[in-house]
């Protein structure tokens, strides 16, 4: 199922293992959190071999699995009271640990109904809050927002946001690119048991070229005009446009447009392509992400 | 018991007391069952005493019988959920998850047998067995409860979904009609009644036929242990297999 993997997460920050369906997100999981046994390699988690001292990798970490993993016919509040029996917090130490979580993921209000009668979003939450009993040092996240409207999911994001800046360390996967993006401090992308890229969100754009700026001209003059000035730039006669390739920056669109005005040159329409991690998909995998559109700024 | 086990166990137990068909399918029906039984059909039956006398054993082992749908439905969704992975990763050893499961099916079948025992002398059974009659009527009863859970438990955990789960414990949620529980097996048909005669159930109800009647038969008595231990192994070594297969 996977083939090859070399991963290194540091300390407090957010690592994303990015792939399609079925590329072994799941099964990285399991293997980093002793639930399956890898057939060769080692692995070591908070300092801890997972093959020979599964016991001390087991007390640092929290694992939020793909499926809320929590108890339908307890209550909120009960969920939490296993975690912090298992965890064998005494009264006094689990008492203020539960009423915080509950507060924290807005669940005071619904900690004395059956989980059963919760929605998606609030089963999430409490999955989290139930992994997060014992103030683990590392989570492990699957897939936390598949399925969740996208309000839940700014959520969820928040809530991994705050678990950083408290000196969480964040193994997260998921097959949303906007999510790796907004979350991630490194990214790994795994295409079906394969990593086939590793690196920050900005270095993994900068492996796709194509960012650039998109002028629309009115007539070929004006076309032909600009492109006398942006000798780099490629012209699509048939659509009256411009690409002119650019870091995607203000500066130097500011420039292009300074230039545009000081030859007298009118461009009816000008938009900003910046690459992002859909493109970056593409260009990696060979095959489209779905679900996602581009971001793109138009301005007239 | 570990204090994982308890916490288990402490779970498991509110998971009963919050689903009104298990409650019902354990502790009511057998007493449904025994009341009809006894009140429509029981002056149909010739068996050679007072009916509810000779029902009352075979209604304990039905109890018993009833009570291991739910669990084996239990134990299937704690593997089918995702929460058994949540346990693993906390450390929570596979004897606590399934020892948390037994326990809790025992104490619902005792519960449950309490109710079939004080109904029963509300019909008007009596037995003439010593104390030392009764003790040994419990610890067969125990042995037979500890046995069947383990079994069950074991089905839950081999069963793919819930749904087949609780389907597995069908054979044996009706062993006891095809024993003698209801009907001396010497009054079934051809085929019905050698089945009744070797099935584990006739000689475990048998047993305590016998001594709740002051007349206790080593041979059964011998015959259920032997039954409750055989079930009871078999059922761990399965279970603690299929566990580790599983996971």
């Amino acid at each position: 199922m996977l083939d090859g993997i070399d991963l290194d997460v540091r300390e407090g920050t957010v690592f994303s293992l990015l792939g399609p369906n079925g590329a072994g997100k799941t099964t990285a999981v399991n293997v980093l959190t002793t639930l399956l046994k890898a057939d060769g390699g080692t692995v070591r988690v908070a300092g801890h071999d997972i093959a020979t001292e599964a016991r001390a990798v087991r007390a640092a970490i929290g694992v939020t699995g793909q499926f809320a993993a929590v108890d339908e016919l307890l209550t909120g509040q009960e969920n939490l009271q296993l975690m912090a029996d298992l965890k064998h917090l005494g009264a006094r130490v689990s008492r203020p640990v539960i009423a915080g979580l509950l507060e924290r993921f807005d669940l005071a209000e619904a900690a004395g109904k059956l989980v059963s009668t919760y929605s998606g979003g609030m089963r999430r939450k409490l999955d989290l809050a139930m992994t997060l009993v014992g103030s683990p040092r590392i989570i492990f996240l699957d897939e936390p927002t598949t399925g969740l409207d996208p309000r839940s999911r700014r959520t969820m994001w928040d809530i991994v946001r705050g678990l950083v800046a408290d000196g969480v360390t964040v193994f997260l996967t998921t097959q949303y690119l906007e999510e790796a993006d907004q979350l991630a401090d490194r990214i790994a992308v795994l295409d079906k048991g394969r990593i086939v890229a590793q690196g920050t969100p900005a270095e993994l754009k900068r492996q796709v070229p194509g960012s650039h700026i998109r002028l629309r001209f009115a007539s070929v003059r004006d076309l032909d005009a600009a492109a006398l000035l942006r000798p780099g730039a490629t012209r699509d006669e048939e659509n009256l446009t411009l690409r002119v390739p650019g870091d995607g920056g203000v500066k130097s669109l500011q420039a292009l447009l300074a230039q545009l005005t000081e030859h007298s040159v009118n461009a009816e329409e000008l938009s900003v392509h910046t690459p992002d991690l859909d493109d970056v998909f593409l260009a990696l995998t060979g095959q489209p992400n779905t679900g996602h559109e581009k971001t793109e700024v138009s301005a007239r | 018991m570990s204090a994982d086990a308890l916490i288990m166990l402490r779970r498991n137990f509110k998971h009963t007391l919050r689903n009104p068909v298990t409650v019902f399918n354990a502790v009511l029906l057998p007493v449904v069952i025994m009341l009809m039984f006894v009140y429509m059909l029981g002056n149909a039956f010739s068996v050679g005493v007072k009916y509810i006398d000779y029902a009352t054993p075979g209604m304990i082992l039905l109890a018993v019988a009833y009570g291991l749908g739910a669990t084996a439905t239990e134990v299937n969704s704690d593997m089918t959920t995702g929460i058994i992975n949540r346990f693993r990763v906390m450390d929570v050893s596979r004897g606590a998850v399934m020892t948390g499961h037994v326990i809790v099916t025992m104490l619902r079948s005792l519960i449950s047998i309490a109710a079939i025992i004080a109904v029963a002398f509300g019909l008007g059974f009596r037995s003439p067995a010593s104390p030392g009659d009764w003790l040994a009527v419990a610890g067969i009863i125990v042995a037979a409860c500890f046995a069947t859970s383990w079994l069950t438990v074991a089905m839950g955990l081999a069963a793919k979904t819930p749904q087949s789960a609780a389907m597995a414990t069908v054979p044996v949620v009706m062993l006891p009609f095809f024993s003698s529980a209801i009907v001396p097996a010497a009054k079934m048909g051809q085929g019905v009644r050698q089945f009744a005669e070797y099935q584990p159930f006739t000689p475990i109800i048998e047993s305590l036929r016998g001594l709740l009647a002051g007349t206790p038969s080593a041979g059964y008595l011998i015959a259920a242990l032997a039954w409750c231990a055989g079930i009871g192994i078999a059922g761990y070594v399965w279970g603690v297999v299929t566990f580790a297969r599983r996971v």
